[in-house]
């Protein structure tokens, strides 16, 4: 409210606060959730695409599985799972658990390690699947 | 104020406040994004199974067809995409709250947003529509 403008000190920001793991857990959960905002423009390439016909599904088909599509892909299924994870963190503190900082920092360590397990797998299996490994 | 009527008196100071936040609405919006993350576990976790399956069987644009030939592959994807957008502009939305604060940006921003994931939404679900039918 421009209104209300006054000269009281604002809340210091990151700069000043030593960095926790609660604080990255907290800006991962939006970071990730803006990077998969933004990759759902790759789902909706797809999908219009595939409704436009065979010649513009294969050109996306060549970016998808062109390097810089397959490391775009990476990094949104890791997006994903960590967002998943965490979001089950925030349902789980919704409904009362994991309030104290010990149980926060225990779950946030959980939520990184399953995350990145489940990236991997994801594309372990895929790779092994279609032969390529 | 904003708004000149939230500063006159034929308001109590209990309604003024009742339900009005920063957003300037109540508890539905917290609401709604815990129900469409809810949703989106089992519908995004669909969606990666998915399309793993697809791309380790070539993803060439007959076996594209072919799974959206399907009804419940068509449903399913309907269904994640409805979720997966409504979640995102609840959550953009926040974030938009949150770090513009000039009152015109964020209602362009706002605008901006809501009505470009609603033509996304749009686009992607009737292309499933299309290649279903």
């Amino acid at each position: 409210m421009s209104s209300h403008q006054t000269n009281r000190p604002l809340s210091p920001h990151l700069q000043v606060w030593k960095w926790t793991l609660t604080m990255a857990l907290s800006i991962l959960h939006r970071a990730s959730g803006v990077a998969l905002a933004l990759g759902l423009l790759m789902v909706v390439w797809m999908l219009v695409s595939a409704a436009s016909g065979r010649e513009s599904y294969e050109c996306f088909l060549r970016f998808s599985t062109s390097i810089f599509g397959q490391v775009l892909l990476f990094g949104w299924t890791g997006a994903v799972y960590y967002h998943m994870c965490s979001g089950i963190r925030h349902l789980l503190m919704d409904a009362g658990y994991l309030m104290t900082v010990p149980q926060a920092e225990k779950a946030g360590k959980v939520i990184f390690v399953v995350s990145i397990a489940m990236t991997l797998a994801t594309w372990g299996v895929l790779k092994l699947s279609s032969g390529e490994m | 104020m904003a708004n000149k009527w939230e500063a006159t008196a034929f308001k109590s100071p209990m309604s003024r406040v009742g339900g009005l936040g920063s957003a300037h609405s109540g508890v539905h919006h917290w609401l709604h994004q815990k129900i469409t993350a809810f949703a989106n576990i089992p519908l995004v976790l669909w969606a990666i199974w998915s399309v793993m399956t697809l791309a380790a069987a070539g993803a060439s644009y007959d076996i594209v067809r072919g799974f959206f030939a399907q009804p419940i592959n068509s449903i399913l994807m309907t269904l994640f995409l409805l979720s997966v957008f409504y979640h995102a502009a609840l959550g953009i939305q926040v974030i938009i709250e949150d770090y513009v604060h000039s009152e015109k940006m964020k209602i362009c921003s706002l605008i901006a947003v809501k009505l470009g994931l609603f033509a996304l939404c749009v686009a992607s679900v009737f292309s499933v529509l299309k290649l279903a039918l």
